[in-house]
C-alpha cells in the first residue's frame, strides 16, 4: 500500500546565506528529492550594456571591473583585448608580461574564494574559507601595491597597463609564489581526502560530456566533465603561447571533480607566474594611443579564459568615440543553464552543493 | 534549615546527604538551586570557551571586546536577546509555539539531577541513574517537533522531520554502548560507576567510547550531524521563527545538552572525579572541558552529512558495532571477570581497530550510481 | 588487503586544525591599530591644487560618471578663472581616470579612506573643501614624486608566519 504524498514547492529566495548573491530558485520537492527547478534571475541587473553605449572606450574600463567583481583583472583584460582587436593597437612587451602576471594572480584569488565558499556550503563551518581568505589577502595586498585598490582595479588600459610595478612588487611576489604551493599542499591535507566530503560530493550533480558541450559550458565546469578545452591553449591570446603549463581535466563531471580541477588550476597558475617573472623584460608599459580615438567601422570579439569560464566582449563600432553595441558573453550565465539537469533527482542538500560547485557570480549573470 | 555542626568542612558536609538538618527537603532545595545556578554558569563558560576556541582554530582571536578576553560576551548576548521583540507567526499555533521551548529546555536541565560532581555530591543518587538519563533526554525531541510544526513554515517543518528521524535512530546505539560500561561496573547508578573505575573505562571499552561519542553528537544535533540547524541550507531550520527569550531557551538548551553529554562521557569513560592532586570537583571540571574541546574541534573541521547518510550510518554502521561490542564485553565479563587490565586493554583496542577497518570496507560512494 | 577511508582523512584534517591553534592570529584590532595603506591608494577623497588648475576641464570630460562640475569665466591675461569646481564624491567611483587625465598635475587622489559623513549633501565638495590641508593628504596614484615620500605599505606576507 503506497502512501499518498504530494509534492510541495519551496522557494530558496533571493536572500539566502548560501546563494552567492541574489539568486532565486523555486524547487518542487517530493519528500527530500527534487523533481523540478525553476531559476529566477535579474535581481542585480544594472543595465551595463546600455550604459556603456554612452561612454568612451576608456571610460568603460571601470564598468567592466564591476561585472565579476571577484576577478576584475580578467574582465579588464578581456575588454581591452577586444578594443585592441577592433582598432588594431599593439601593446609593448613589458605590458604583455605584466598582464599575464596579473591575470594569473587573479585566477588564484578567484579560485580561492570559489573553493572556500563551496566548502562552506558543504558545512565545514568557515574554517577552510578563512584559511583561503588569508591567502587571498596576500594577493590583494600585491594588487593594492600596484594600482591602489583591492577589488575594482581599473588597471588595464587600451594599449598596455596604466602603471608600472613599484620596486617592492617583485620581491613580495617571489615570496608569495614560494609559499603558495606549500599552502595548497596543506590545504589538501585538510579536506581533500576527507571521507565526509567525498561522501557528499562524489557522484553528485554529474554533468555529462555531451550536455556540457551542447550548452556551451566553459571553464572548470567544462574541463571537469572530461573535455580538454582551454582558450589559453586552443586560441592563445596575449603571449600565452610562450609559457608551459598543463590543463587539469576531470573525468566524471561531479561536484568533487569541479573542486579538484580548481585546486589543480591554482598550481598551474603558480607555474605560469614563475615563468613570467623570469622572462620579464624592461621597457614602457603603455603605447601611445590618442585620448579619444575613433576605431574604424567594424566589429570584434575578444575572449579570454577567465576564472569562471570563457569571458567574451563583442564590440561593434561606427567610427565614433563610443561603442555602438557592447555585449558581454558572461560565463556564469551560460554555465547556469545546466543547473536544472544537474539537480533533478538529487536531494535538497545536494542542490545547494551543486549550485556552489558551479561557482557563479551573480553580477555577471545579471550584468 | 539549620546546619547541625558548622565545624564540618564543606567536603565532608557534602558527602553526608541524608543526615541533613531539615532532612530530605532541605537537601533537595539547596541542591536544586545550586545545580541550576552551576549549570547556567558552566553553560556561559562553555559558550565563551567555544567561541574563543573556534576563533583560534580559524586564525582569529574570537570575542575580545566585552570585558577582558571577552568573558562578558555571553552576558552581552543574553541581554541582547532579552531585549528583542517576541514575534509569533500569525497563522501558527500559538499555544504550541509558546510551549515548545519549555519542552526542549526542561528535560535537558533535569539530566543534571543524577550527575555527581564529587563522591555522593548529587541531588538524587538514583540506583537507575543512567537509565533515567537516557529516558529523560528523549523527551526533548517532542519539543523540537512542536517548534517546527507551529511555525507555519516549510523550512522549519523539514528541519523538524529530519531531526526526529535522526534522534530516534541514534538512541539505540547510544543505549547499547552504555550497557557495555554498565556490565563492567555492575550497577546503573552513576556514583557506583565512577567508584568502580580503577582504570578509566575508555581504555577497556574503546569501541564503546567511539560509538557513544558519535551517537551523542547526533542526539544533540552538533556537527557533523547538525543538518537540523544547517544555516547554509535551511537558514537555521526549526527555530527560524523564534526570537527573544524563546530563542534564547533553544540556544541554551543546546549548550545544556552539550554540557550534559560531556559530563556523562566523563563519568562513564574517563573516571569522573578521580585524580591525584587537585580536589575532585576540579578534576571533574577539567575533564568536562576537555571533552568539550574535542567536540568543538570536530565541529571546526568536518563538513556535515546529508540526512540519508546520517540514517545509513546509524542503522548500518553504529548499530551492528554496538551489538558486537555488547556481545564481546559480555563474554569478557563472564569468562574472565578477574582478568588483568594490562592484558584486556590491548585486546580490546585490537578488537576496535579490526572492527572499524572491517566496517569501512562497506563505505561506498556515489549512492551506488557511479563506480568510484 | 588495502583498507581505505577508515577515518584517516578526518584525523589528518583535525591535526591541521590543531596546529593552527598555535599560530598567531592575523587580525588587526581596528581602530586601535591601523595598517599603513598602499602608497598608490585611491582613497575616498579628491584633492585639488588651485594654483596649477587652468580650468581646462579635461578631468570632467574623462569622468565616467560625470561627477565633476566646472564653471569658468574669461580672465584678463587670456586665461580661465575657475568660478566653480565641484566634485560629488557620493557618485564618484574612485576609478582615478580624472587624475590620470589632468595635464597639469593639479588633481590628486586622497590618502585617507575614512571619510564617511552623516548627510549626503556633505559629500558634495566645492572649491574650499577640496584643498590640501593637514587632514587631507594626497596619495601617490599617478604622481610618482608624491609616491616617493609616502611610507611603505604593510604586507600580510611579512606579518604572517
Amino acid at each position: 500500500m503506497a502512501l499518498k504524498t504530494e509534492p510541495f514547492v519551496i522557494n530558496i529566495g533571493p536572500q539566502h546565506p548560501s546563494t552567492h548573491g541574489v539568486f532565486r530558485m523555486r524547487l518542487t520537492l517530493d519528500g527530500e528529492v527534487v523533481i523540478d527547478l525553476e531559476p529566477v534571475i535579474g535581481y542585480l541587473h544594472r543595465g551595463i550594456e546600455k550604459l556603456a553605449e554612452g561612454r568612451t572606450y576608456t571610460q568603460n574600463i571601470p564598468f567592466t571591473d564591476r561585472l565579476d567583481y571577484l576577478a576584475s583583472m580578467s574582465n579588464n583584460l578581456a575588454y581591452v583585448l577586444a578594443v585592441e582587436k577592433l582598432a588594431g593597437i599593439s601593446v609593448p612587451e613589458r605590458a604583455e608580461y605584466l598582464r599575464v602576471i596579473m591575470a594569473e594572480l587573479q585566477r588564484i584569488a578567484s579560485h580561492l574564494v570559489g573553493v572556500g565558499c563551496f566548502l562552506n556550503d558543504c558545512g565545514a563551518f568557515f574554517t577552510p574559507l578563512l584559511y583561503m581568505i588569508r591567502e587571498r589577502e596576500k594577493i590583494l595586498d600585491l594588487f593594492d601595491m600596484v594600482c591602489g585598490q583591492r577589488l575594482t582595479y581599473n588597471y588595464m588600459r587600451i594599449g598596455g597597463v596604466s602603471h608600472d610595478i613599484p620596486d617592492e612588487f617583485l620581491p613580495a611576489l617571489d615570496k608569495f609564489v614560494r609559499e603558495m604551493s606549500g599552502f595548497i599542499d596543506e590545504y589538501d591535507q585538510l579536506l581533500a581526502k576527507n571521507e565526509i566530503l567525498l561522501a557528499r560530493t562524489k557522484g553528485v550533480g554529474i554533468l555529462p560530456k555531451e550536455l556540457a558541450i551542447n550548452i556551451s559550458a566553459s571553464g572548470p565546469v567544462l574541463r571537469s566533465s572530461g573535455v580538454k578545452w582551454d582558450i589559453r591553449k586552443a586560441d592563445p591570446y596575449s603571449i600565452y603561447d610562450r609559457f608551459e603549463f598543463e590543463i587539469p581535466t576531470g573525468s566524471v563531471g561531479d561536484a568533487y571533480d569541479r573542486y579538484w580541477v580548481r585546486v589543480q588550476e591554482m598550481r598551474q597558475s603558480v607555474r605560469i607566474i614563475q615563468q613570467a617573472m623570469e622572462q620579464l623584460p624592461s621597457g614602457e608599459v603603455l603605447s601611445e594611443v590618442p585620448h579619444l580615438f575613433h576605431p574604424p567601422v567594424g566589429e570584434a570579439y575578444g575572449h579570454i579564459e577567465a576564472p569562471k569560464g570563457e569571458l567574451g566582449f563583442y564590440l561593434v563600432s561606427d567610427n565614433s568615440i563610443a561603442p555602438y553595441r557592447f555585449h558581454i558573453r558572461a560565463p556564469s550565465l551560460i554555465n547556469l543553464t545546466a543547473l536544472r539537469d544537474m539537480i533533478i533527482g538529487w536531494k535538497l542538500a545536494d542542490a545547494i552543493i551543486v549550485f556552489g560547485s558551479i561557482d557563479i557570480c551573480l553580477a555577471e549573470v545579471d550584468r | 534549615m539549620i546546619i547541625s555542626n558548622p565545624s564540618l568542612s564543606l567536603e565532608r558536609y557534602l558527602q553526608t546527604p541524608l543526615e541533613w538538618a531539615g532532612g530530605f527537603w532541605a537537601h533537595w532545595g539547596v541542591f536544586a538551586v545550586g545545580i541550576v545556578a552551576v549549570v547556567l554558569i558552566l553553560v556561559m563558560a562553555f559558550i565563551w570557551f567555544e567561541r574563543r576556541g573556534l576563533g583560534r582554530f580559524q586564525i582569529r582571536p574570537g570575542p575580545n571586546r566585552c570585558g577582558p578576553f571577552g568573558i562578558l560576551q555571553p552576558i552581552a548576548d543574553a541581554i541582547k536577546i532579552l531585549l528583542k521583540e517576541d514575534i509569533v507567526p500569525a497563522k501558527g499555533d500559538k499555544w504550541v509555539h509558546w510551549l515548545a521551548p519549555v519542552v526542549v529546555f526542561v528535560p535537558a536541565l533535569m539530566i543534571f539531577a543524577v550527575i555527581p560532581f564529587q563522591d555522593k555530591a548529587v541531588l538524587a543518587d538514583l540506583n537507575i541513574g543512567i537509565l533515567y538519563v537516557v529516558a529523560i533526554s528523549s523527551v526533548s525531541v517532542v519539543g523540537v517537533f512542536m517548534a517546527g510544526w507551529s511555525s507555519n513554515n516549510k523550512f522549519s517543518l523539514i528541519g523538524a522531520m529530519r531531526s526526529i528521524a535522526q534522534v530516534v535512530s541514534y538512541e539505540i546505539p547510544l543505549g547499547l554502548a552504555i550497557i557495555g560500561v554498565v556490565m563492567m561496573a555492575g550497577s546503573l547508578s552513576m556514583n557506583e560507576i565512577v567508584n568502580a573505575q580503577t582504570i578509566p573505562f575508555i581504555l577497556l571499552q574503546p569501541l564503546g567510547f567511539l560509538i557513544y561519542f558519535l551517537a551523542a553528537l547526533a542526539e544533540i544535533n552538533r556537527c557533523p550531524f547538525d543538518l537540523l540547524e544547517a544555516e547554509q541550507e535551511l537558514t537555521t531550520g526549526f527555530n527560524v521563527e523564534y526570537s527573544g527569550m524563546k530563542f534564547a531557551l533553544f540556544y541554551l538548551a543546546e549548550y545544556v545538552e552539550v554540557l550534559a553529554v560531556s559530563a556523562i562521557i566523563t563519568i562513564l569513560f574517563l573516571g569522573g572525579w578521580k585524580g591525584p592532586l587537585l580536589p575532585p570537583f576540579l578534576w571533574f571540571l577539567i575533564k568536562v572541558f576537555g571533552v568539550f574541546f574535542l567536540i568543538f574541534w570536530v565541529r571546526s573541521t568536518i563538513p556535515r552529512l546529508r540526512i540519508d547518510q546520517v540514517m545509513a550510518f546509524a542503522w548500518k554502521c553504529l548499530l551492528p558495532l554496538a551489538l558486537l561490542n555488547l556481545f564481546i564485553t559480555g563474554i569478557q565479563v563472564i569468562v574472565w571477570p578477574e582478568a588483568l587490565p594490562w592484558v584486556m586493554i590491548p585486546i580490546n583496542i585490537a578488537i576496535m581497530v579490526i572492527l572499524v577497518l572491517l566496517w569501512s570496507k562497506f563505505f561506498r560512494l556515489g549512492g551506488g550510481r557511479v563506480e568510484v | 588487503m588495502k583498507f581505505e577511508r577508515y577515518g584517516i582523512g578526518i584525523a589528518k584534517g583535525m591535526a591541521l586544525t590543531f596546529k593552527h591553534l598555535f599560530r598567531h592570529p592575523i587580525t588587526t584590532q581596528y581602530p586601535e591599530e591601523r595598517l599603513t595603506v598602499s602608497r598608490r591608494i585611491r582613497g575616498n577623497e579628491l584633492i585639488w591644487d588651485k594654483e596649477r588648475c587652468t580650468g581646462c576641464a579635461t578631468c570632467a570630460k574623462s569622468c565616467p560618471e560625470g561627477c565633476i562640475e566646472i564653471v569658468t569665466s574669461m580672465g584678463e591675461e587670456n586665461n580661465y578663472i575657475v568660478d566653480k569646481f565641484e566634485v560629488d564624491t557620493g557618485h564618484c567611483i574612485f576609478c582615478g581616470l580624472c587624475v590620470e587625465a589632468c595635464p597639469y598635475e593639479a588633481l590628486f587622489m586622497g590618502y585617507a579612506y575614512e571619510r564617511a559623513k552623516y548627510r549626503r549633501q556633505e559629500l558634495v565638495l566645492a572649491k574650499e573643501g577640496l584643498l590640501l590641508s593637514d587632514e587631507r593628504q594626497p596619495s601617490g596614484y599617478g604622481r610618482p614624486k608624491i609616491e616617493a615620500t609616502l611610507p611603505q605599505q604593510t604586507l600580510l606576507i611579512d606579518r604572517d608566519h
